[in-house]
């Protein structure tokens, strides 16, 4: 029962990525194509969740982490390159 | 009814609606106006949808190995904290940096300040 309710959601989150992909290739602004990135990377994360259950591993759980943590930075710089047009700033004030 | 079996059916519900709520997300994002809005629907919306699958995936590995697996609690409570805090920045990035809104919109509380303040 586990099985087929993951490989439904694993097909469920497939459909979702190639959406997304639409909207990072046609998207109008950048902002949109960096929620779309940020996006992406929340429904990697819920993919290897469901890889691991499928594969019976747990060793594939680090990794989430890792995601979670690159997508959050890499949403955040891209957010400032944008406001400010550098990503490292030397005035402490921001 | 043995208690794994009670098991399963929760974690398989907790799947089945996160994979629901990740495809709501995406069909918001690719049908929703303008970024304000698609940055709504796919940090809030998709947020919920991979926390309710990690928890299944909790709930999976708890049952299985019968010890409490500290690295998926912890990805469920930074995904919780930082994709609020994502959302947030680039939706501020888009205003400064002078995506329109969508003719719907109604209202615009920073229209008078011009460039909002950074402090």
């Amino acid at each position: 029962m586990i099985l087929t309710a993951v490989k439904i959601a694993i097909f469920c989150m497939a459909i979702s990525i190639l959406v997304l992909i639409y909207r990072v290739i046609k998207g109008p602004s950048v902002p949109d194509r960096v929620v779309a990135l940020d996006a992406i990377g929340v429904n990697l994360i819920a993919i290897i969740g469901l890889v691991s259950i499928f594969l019976n591993t747990s060793a594939f759980l680090e990794v989430i982490l890792l995601l979670g943590i690159l997508s959050f930075i890499g949403t955040a710089s891209f957010s400032k390159y944008l406001e400010k047009g550098v990503v490292f700033d030397r005035d402490r004030d921001l | 009814m043995t208690v794994t079996e009670i098991f399963n059916i929760i974690i398989v519900i907790f799947i089945l609606i996160g994979a629901f709520l990740s495809l709501v997300a995406a069909f918001g994002v690719i049908r929703l106006p303008d970024v304000y809005t698609r940055n709504h629907a796919a940090s809030k919306a998709a947020t919920l949808g991979v926390m309710s699958i990690l928890a299944g995936v909790f709930l999976f590995f708890y049952v299985k190995d019968g010890y409490f697996n500290a690295s998926v609690i912890l990805g469920i409570v930074f995904i919780f904290v930082t994709s609020p805090v994502s959302g947030h920045l680039i939706s501020r990035a888009a205003y400064n940096s002078g995506v329109k809104m969508t003719d719907m919109s109604v209202h615009d509380d920073l229209k008078d300040k011009g460039k909002m303040q950074q402090k």
